[in-house]
């Protein structure tokens, strides 16, 4: 009663301050916004603004090492793009890779985060020993894989059962295959990773409740791990795959996209900066962007997948 | 935590075991490729497996020729410009990820959603949508080619991680506690300097390792915005190493760079796992 009496106090009190009150918020207001406002600007000026920017420029036929002939071309750009089989190729190819890994990464991931989870002892050296793949520049984990399967320097070609003489990067499938290679082994930590933090926050309760009624160890897993774990998943794999879509790193450093396996971001960078094609390589970009955004709605519509934070205050 | 079997115990050990060897083979492979001498880098056929494997005769020479030119050297140059851009990157980030994690997670004002959904937006965004632009742009203001040119990217590429992961460590710190210290006599810096930036640090700390390990990785801007050594970073350079002829991949020298940029991330790795692991999984969690 007291307690309740005072605040009611309190209150009256204010209320002639109330102008004061409100002076106070519109100042939190301002300060919010200005505090705000250097990382906004930031992260609009190499996104945002380029974006538009890229638009503008694929409406154009602009190539660097012709800049006189510059002129206003419409859509033909896009209609360029979008009737090469040099295009759909990459996109199966990016696409490809993209599945494949992330399929890969999520039953290695949760095999290994299960792993941690149930860790009496030695979570410390696995945690360390995960994070290192994830720490290493993506561009020398290619290197390594590649140095690993090429002929003259690999061990790969000394097990048994691989040709002395096998060319891992002379054929398209072979060469994708080290290219997941490289990319499920760096990544697949990250999903681990987040995964685990899922698991952890699974009550222990319900799998005593779950093995009295009965239920085994796989039952367990799909009825209650799953699950529960769904908002964790949806995440992980979200994030993964708008990653694994980018893939340029490895197949830049292993092929260059020889053997039919550039992706769409190889293909991009091959315009932009390599031919100097500004005109056709935005509208390679401005495509990319779309089918990451086209990714990213699948994910949130059709899968339910809850953004970070929108809980949040 | 419940009782286990005798063969559950020795699955778990195994498993374990294979994950670090999972983790860690292919960083010793690398270490070894670095250590051989240009006569036993290629592979010998009678040398077998193992041979491959473990250096005959090891040699510091692939790390000395790679500085033994200093600065007109292959790898000097790229290696400052990657600690470099990659520090200046990550000092100006947190500082702006700090600034708006603390609007986010204390104030209260309109708009605060849209900064949160942005920055994912952001971090969602594909790199290679904005080269061509970044390299037009940067190339009428001077900007190619220049250590800013890359740091720009970078700081605003890896803002959403930095402000997540500072949103999560703020809303955790007690900030009665500033109040608390001025009731007790402290004036509001010491307040602030006192119980509030002790607080914050590990955050803080955190999110740097995360922008930091971010800049370093980068390949794409590195290569498409730079065309010499006066800003190009290890991992750009790393793609342009030549070996004594034009056809031969130096594989040892590569391997030798590969090594001394990976040596920063694994003490990072083992001084901080708790706080890296903390911080890539902060925003998730709650997802």
């Amino acid at each position: 009663m007291e307690a309740a009496s005072v605040p009611a106090r309190a209150g009256e009190e204010n209320e002639p301050k109330k102008r004061p009150l409100s002076e106070r918020a519109r100042s939190e207001r301002r300060l919010g916004w200005l505090l705000c406002a250097p990382a906004v600007l930031a992260m609009l000026l190499v996104t945002a603004y380029p974006i538009i920017y890229a638009f503008v420029l694929s409406l154009q036929r602009l190539d660097l090492r012709f800049p006189d002939e510059r002129e206003f071309v419409g859509l033909s750009n896009y209609v360029d793009v979008l009737t090469s089989s040099l295009w759909w190729t990459d996109v199966a190819n990016t696409l490809g890779v993209t599945l494949v890994s992330v399929t890969i990464e999520f039953v290695l991931g949760m095999a290994i985060a299960l792993l941690m989870h149930r860790a009496i002892f030695g979570r410390g050296v696995v945690r360390t020993s995960v994070l290192i793949p994830y720490g290493i520049v993506t561009v020398v984990a290619a290197f390594t894989w590649q140095f690993a399967f090429q002929p003259d320097t690999g061990f790969v070609n000394q097990l048994p059962f691989v040709a002395d003489d096998m060319n891992w990067f002379g054929d398209r499938f072979s060469a994708f295959f080290v290219i997941i290679l490289a990319e499920v082994w760096k990544t697949t930590p990250f999903i681990a990773l987040l995964l685990l933090a899922g698991l952890t926050t699974i009550d222990d309760g319900l799998y005593e409740a779950a093995k009295v009624d009965g239920a085994n160890a796989v039952q367990r897993f799909f009825r209650i791990t799953l699950p529960l774990m769904k908002p964790a998943i949806l995440v992980a794999l979200l994030f993964r795959t708008l990653d694994a879509f980018r893939v340029f790193d490895s197949i830049f450093v292993m092929t260059r996209g020889s053997v039919d396996t550039e992706s769409v971001s190889i293909l991009g960078y091959n315009q932009l900066i390599a031919r100097l094609n500004l005109g056709l390589g935005s509208a390679v970009s401005v495509l990319i962007f779309l089918a990451v955004l086209m990714i990213a709605i699948l994910f949130v519509k059709g899968f339910g997948t809850s953004v970070p934070g929108k809980d949040q205050r | 935590m419940e009782t286990r079997s005798p063969q559950e115990r020795i699955i778990w050990l195994l498993g374990l075991i294979v994950v670090i060897f999972y983790a860690l083979f292919p960083v010793l492979w690398i270490i070894s490729l670095s250590l051989k001498t240009p006569a036993t880098v290629t592979v010998k056929p009678d040398e077998g497996f193992w041979g491959t494997l473990v250096p005959s005769d090891a040699t510091f020479k692939n790390y000395e020729a790679l500085f033994k030119d200093g600065l007109d050297g292959p790898f000097l140059k790229p290696l400052i410009n990657s600690i470099g851009i990659a520090l200046i990157a990550t000092l100006i980030a947190i500082v702006l990820a700090s600034f708006a994690a603390y609007a986010i997670a204390r104030l209260e004002f309109p708009g605060k959603t849209l900064v949160l959904g942005g920055a994912l937006a952001i971090a969602m965004f594909p790199p290679i949508s904005t080269v061509g632009p970044l390299f037009d742009m940067w190339r009428s203001l001077g900007l190619y080619d220049t250590w800013p040119g890359l740091i720009i990217p970078y700081l605003s590429f890896s803002l959403p991680l930095a402000i997540y992961t500072l949103v999560a460590f703020f809303r955790e710190i007690p900030w009665d506690l500033e109040q608390a210290a001025q009731v007790d006599g402290a004036t509001p810096f010491q307040a602030f300097r006192k119980v509030i930036v002790p607080l914050a640090t590990p955050g803080m700390f955190t999110a740097a390792i995360l922008v930091f390990i971010f800049a370093w990785n980068d390949f794409l801007f590195a290569i498409s915005l730079t065309s010499s050594d006066a800003s190009r970073t290890v991992p750009a350079a790393l793609a342009f190493f030549t070996g004594d002829s034009q056809f031969t991949q130096p594989f040892a020298n590569i391997a030798a760079a590969a090594v001394i940029v990976t040596i920063p991330i694994i003490v990072f790795v083992l001084i901080f796992q708790r706080r890296i692991v903390a911080g890539l999984t902060s925003g998730a969690v709650k997802g």
